[in-house]
């Protein structure tokens, strides 16, 4: 069972029957008041968008999901197809249910697929993940700042914010659970 | 290099000037600043705020009750920049430790303090801004002008369509708050709500004419609250009475108590008539940097340590 102090973005519960993800969170507490816990859940069936805010004492029931590790195989006509590491068995996802790990999903990463009677509705990937530069433009000499950024796009067609100093054709490392750069991979 | 946190340099370093600001503004006026122990036996007892435990002390949630007894000692000008932590607040607006302001004038009451809040957020701005008028998330909001003030009951009213009286009564005041009335607040102007409820009093006198409501405030900007300040409650009785109320509450919900401040409850009857207010220092320099996060205006969250 989760209690407030466990909602955070990403997290799966049970409601009313239906498997839902957090997709948004933030804490309130207006003046001196009481704690309030405010989400945006996915209904990981009907895709329906729900807006709830709870208060200190509310428990959850963890969603009933079936988790399977597997790889990525390949992207196909807005399809996602992942295979089982066990037994070899493929597995189809629509873009909506893979959300946000679309950024990341390179040929072979390993990733968690999460079943519903025997339906894949969701996909995690690991919290950090390395991706190649596929675009950038170079870096203008003089330009020293340290806190200076520039865009890139990522073997993935996904694009975010990185140093100055990274070239195309290096390789990062993406924090996934916010898309941000972390750092570059040496070597 | 951590790229992320060198990104923050701008933000730090308005940070730095708003502090700096701060002080001057309080020096030039006569306050003394204060730095009292973090490390504290009794936090006051409040109904909502947890204290972050240390071995058989606790990590003040505020500096309040030192101020208070230097105060009563006759320290009658005074004003803090300290870090305070409260247990599990985390989220876009809340660090578990974060910077407050707070400041504190005997012979004062929450409308002396309405006045200078302003006047302290117009000279902060000068450092920051060529007129006064600063943006925050699209929306141009003036300090030039003072604050708009608004009770808390037409705000229930005029926001959420229901009374002051019947959210208490449905225990909906926090959540219509925070839903419907926070986002209209200060998006002009800074915005006072004040005169709450007796029930959300703390530790503040009631109003002489009216003892249903408190002489409390709280100050917004662009939707988001700032500072909270009191006209103090000078009397020891009531304010024991309160505590208990407060320890009684926390029980009935499976909250843990903690010991009462009797050294504070001692020298209150020493305290004159005043008034004092705590501000959030990290909202403000987001306010002042039109940041989404709280996470912006810091160099660390809990998260990166």
């Amino acid at each position: 069972m989760y209690t407030v102090a466990d909602l955070k973005k990403g997290l799966k519960i049970t409601l009313d029957g239906d498997p839902y993800i957090v997709i948004a969170f933030d804490f309130a507490k207006p003046g001196k008041g009481q704690a309030l816990y405010r989400t945006k859940m996915r209904n990981m069936i009907t895709g329906s968008i729900l807006d709830r805010t709870y208060r200190s004492g509310e428990t959850f029931e963890p969603a009933s999901l079936e988790d399977r590790k597997m790889q990525f195989l390949y992207r196909e006509e807005g399809h996602f197809v992942f295979m089982d590491n066990l037994n070899y068995e493929q597995y189809r996802m629509g873009e909506d249910a893979v959300g946000d790990a679309k950024n990341y999903l390179i040929d072979n990463l390993p990733v968690d697929l999460l079943l519903f009677s025997d339906k894949a509705i969701a996909v995690d990937v690991p919290n950090f993940v390395n991706l190649r530069v596929a675009q950038t433009d170079p870096w203008a000499k003089g330009d020293t700042s340290g806190s200076d950024s520039k865009p890139a796009t990522v073997e993935t067609g996904y694009v975010l914010r990185v140093p100055p100093f990274i070239e195309e054709g290096e390789l990062i490392v993406i924090d996934t659970r916010n898309g941000e750069y972390s750092t570059r991979v040496k070597g | 290099m951590n790229w992320n946190l060198a990104q923050k340099a701008h933000k730090l370093a308005a940070r730095a000037v708003i502090l700096q600001k701060i002080r001057e503004f309080f020096i030039n006026r006569g306050y003394l600043e204060v730095d009292t122990p973090v490390l504290i036996p009794a936090p006051a007892p409040e109904s909502h705020i947890n204290p972050v435990e240390a071995g058989n002390l606790y990590l003040q949630t505020s500096p309040e009750l030192c101020m208070k007894r230097l105060l009563a000692a006759d320290f009658p000008m005074i004003f803090q920049i300290c870090h305070c932590w409260r247990s599990n607040e985390r989220g876009s607006r809340h660090l578990p430790e974060f910077t407050m302001l707070e400041w504190y004038r005997s012979d004062s009451d929450y409308f002396d303090l309405m006045t200078e809040v302003a006047e302290l957020l117009r000279f902060v701005a000068d450092s920051l801004t060529t007129d006064g008028v600063c943006c925050y998330n699209g929306k141009k909001i003036d300090l030039n002008g003072g604050c708009e003030i608004i009770t808390v009951s037409d705000a229930f009213e005029k926001y959420a369509g229901t009374t002051m009286k019947k959210s208490l009564e449905n225990n909906e005041f926090d959540l219509l708050m925070s839903d419907l009335i926070e986002p209209q607040l200060g998006n002009k102007r800074p915005t006072i709500i004040f005169d709450y409820p007796a029930e959300k009093a703390a530790l503040s006198k009631l109003k002489d004419d009216d003892s249903r409501v408190a002489e409390r405030f709280e100050l917004y900007l662009a939707g988001i609250e700032i500072a909270n300040a009191f006209s103090e409650l000078n009397d020891p009785h009531s304010q024991r009475e309160r505590f208990l109320n407060e320890i009684e509450y926390r029980k009935k919900h499976g909250a843990k108590v903690y010991p009462i401040p009797e050294p504070f409850l001692a020298e209150l009857a020493d305290m004159p008539s005043a008034a004092g207010i705590a501000l959030g220092v990290d909202r403000l320099v987001m306010f002042f940097t039109d940041s989404k996060t709280i996470d912006e205006v810091v160099a660390f969250t809990p998260e990166d340590l």
